[in-house]
């Protein structure tokens, strides 16, 4: 590939000084994710998935290796410049959506942008956020709060609000533990659409099912990389979709 | 991240809990409700007395007789006979004052109209009503021709006015004082009551030379007042009074007292000044108990928000603006806080002065020290928990349950 790499992760450590045992949870892990790949993290847990997945968002930094991100070498920058880097670079999508309570869908979405550095106007956020919840087909519900909205709903929203810094990075972590099957597939189907546009997408998940939506699968064993390819006979979320519709469709003509 | 927004959150967050945001106000609003009410209070009532200083006239020097021991016989100050006519005439000589009047005192039955009334007569100069600012509502003051003359002319006040001639205008009438018969000249201007809580109103002032030689034969006068150019040279008049007076009366224990009005002034607001420092000191235990509150609330708050503050640092906020954030909501409480307990406070005392008929004052530097201090109270109990929050590890904070 020509361009350079989103994720360039070169022999990356991470132990965890917890206690009187030493915990080594990433051991020696190299990686480069590319722009436009849609990449799935996958192992079982205890594999060192989420505290790879911590370091590539930003949130913690590597004992060991370099980590550069969109260029930027992110392994050696402090707590405020880290904040700075996930607000700028990096859009979160979390298993347990994590939106703010008893706040707007709108509101939700806009909450990245309070933290930009350079300001932004309030009108050019509430234009922004729509933007976003229109991308992710909630345009209509953006006055709604999330007590009011169904599970793929808020995931909608947390995608919505991932998106509207324009990250170069759109991190997903488990975003269809949560749900059910088809709610599931609906969410892969908003991640293969941004895909689509040419969003970077790395997801951690532990659901094979859900791998296949995405590009490349990345297994990790032991905080090591055990294998690393690309993925056969892809899902399409759509194609899916429409055969569950059948199959459901048909269920209910027999009875 | 922009002050406007942070409020919001802050107003939201509090909004959430309305309930708790009451009760955790509640400490500010009593603590800085009671310094506004008492403040109020103490002032109003310093203001009255001040008032009441001030309506015994500007820049007066007041020269009392001293104290009198004549065998086994004793008396207070005014009772000693010291003070003479010639000495208001000595001092009416010095540079820098502008009026004197000698007083002498008496209490007399006073007849008129057929009606009697018990009363004050005084003996005064022409310069009285100047001396004591007190003008005179109908008629004229006596004339310097009337204290040369012995003349019996008497000026009265609203009280005697309205005891003796309910429904007639005094001014030509006759008043009998001790069976001698003065023509009323002129009524005093209602005056009120001083701050001994004597009627000033309840009086008659003649030629202090009539008093002399027609009511009570004396040789002495009880004071004498004196009025200073201003209060610049209160003190310099006061010094050669007293020099004046030494040298006059040869005499080597000072048989005499000097008092300026200042002096009176200050020794009334002391009191007033000892009770503000006490309610600074409440208002200070007040304060603390209520930032106490605040911090309190704002750690349970921190905690609870743990999620939120993961969340919002998953999105790129920095540890400043968590900081930040919790800072505005401890002052927005601490501020709400101390203005409803302005308003209180303000209230409290309106209601006070309603039902007891006492002036209030509620100065706006006290409003301004109790609003302020109160938003420095929110800082000061904010900044722990909210530093806290800002320290807190992002990934710690969002797997918070």
């Amino acid at each position: 590939m020509p361009t350079n790499p989103v994720i360039k992760l070169a022999d990356i450590h991470k132990v965890y000084h917890t206690g009187e045992v030493d915990v080594h949870a990433v051991r020696g892990i190299s990686l480069e994710v590319f722009p436009g790949e849609f990449v799935a993290l996958m192992g079982a847990s205890g594999s060192g998935k989420s505290t790879l997945m911590n370091m590539i968002g930003a949130l913690d930094r590597p004992s060991g290796g370099s980590y550069l991100l969109d260029g930027i070498d992110v392994s050696t920058l402090g707590r405020d410049a880290l904040a700075e880097v996930r607000n700028e670079k990096i859009g979160f999508v979390f298993q347990g959506f994590n939106l703010l309570s008893r706040t707007s869908a709108l509101e939700n979405v806009e909450m990245p942008m309070l933290y930009n550095r350079h300001r932004i106007q309030s009108r050019e956020q509430r234009e922004r956020a729509m933007q976003a919840l229109e991308l992710v087909g909630l345009g209509p519900r953006a006055d709604h709060h999330p007590n009011q909205l169904s599970g793929g709903q808020q995931q909608r929203v947390a995608i919505a609000r991932a998106l509207v810094n324009r990250p170069t990075l759109l991190l997903a972590d488990e975003p269809t533990g949560n749900l059910d099957t088809q709610t599931s597939i609906e969410i892969m189907g908003v991640f293969q659409k941004l895909n689509d546009q040419g969003i970077t997408i790395v997801m951690v998940t532990h659901e094979l099912d859900v791998a296949r939506y995405t590009k490349r699968m990345v297994i990790l064993r032991d905080g090591k990389i055990v294998a690393d390819e690309a993925v056969q006979n892809r899902s399409v979320a759509e194609k899916e979709l429409q055969q569950l519709r059948a199959a459901q469709q048909a269920v209910k003509l027999d009875s | 991240m922009r002050i406007f927004a942070s409020l919001r959150i802050a107003g939201r967050a509090l909004r959430r809990n309305k309930m708790r945001s009451l009760l955790t106000m509640l400490g500010i609003i009593i603590g800085v409700g009671a310094v506004i009410g008492s403040v109020s209070l103490t002032s109003g009532a310093t203001k009255q007395v001040e008032d009441q200083v001030s309506s015994l006239g500007e820049s007066v020097i007041t020269v009392f007789s001293g104290n009198f021991t004549s065998g086994a016989m004793r008396g207070g100050w005014g009772s000693a006979p010291t003070l003479t006519t010639g000495d208001a005439q000595a001092i009416a000589g010095l540079k820098n004052v502008i009026a004197v009047s000698p007083e002498v005192r008496d209490r007399a039955q006073v007849l008129a109209n057929g009606l009697n009334w018990n009363t004050q007569v005084m003996g005064e100069s022409p310069d009285y009503p100047q001396i004591r600012n007190w003008s005179i509502a109908s008629g004229a003051m006596f004339s310097d021709q009337d204290v040369r003359s012995l003349a019996k002319s008497a000026v009265i006040g609203k009280t005697v006015a309205d005891q003796l001639f309910p429904n007639e205008n005094p001014v030509g009438q006759t008043i009998r004082i001790r069976n001698l018969p003065f023509l009323i000249v002129g009524v005093l201007a209602p005056k009120g009551f001083n701050l001994f809580g004597q009627d000033q109103d309840d009086t008659v002032i003649v030629p202090y030379s009539s008093h002399m030689h027609r009511i009570t034969t004396r040789t002495f006068v009880n004071s004498i007042l004196v009025q200073a150019a201003n209060d610049k040279v209160i003190d310099s008049v006061q010094t050669e009074i007293t020099d004046l007076l030494l040298l006059r009366h040869r005499s080597k224990e000072q048989d005499f007292t000097v008092r300026n009005q200042l002096e009176l002034m200050q020794a009334v607001t002391a009191t007033s000044r000892a009770m503000s420092f006490l309610l600074a000191g409440v208002a200070a235990v007040s304060l603390v108990v209520g930032g106490i509150g605040i911090m309190n609330i704002m750690l349970v708050s921190v905690t609870e928000r743990t999620r939120e503050i993961g969340i919002r640092m998953a999105v790129g906020a920095r540890g400043a603006d968590i900081l930040v954030q919790f800072l505005i909501e401890a002052v927005t409480l601490s501020a709400i806080g101390g203005s409803i307990g302005i308003a209180g406070g303000v209230g409290f005392s309106k209601i006070v002065a309603y039902l007891k008929d006492m002036p209030t004052v509620t100065p706006f530097f006290w409003i301004a020290i109790a609003f302020v201090s109160s938003a420095i109270i929110g800082i000061i109990s904010g900044f722990y928990p909210a530093w806290k929050a800002s320290k807190l590890d992002p990934i710690e904070a969002l797997h918070y349950e």
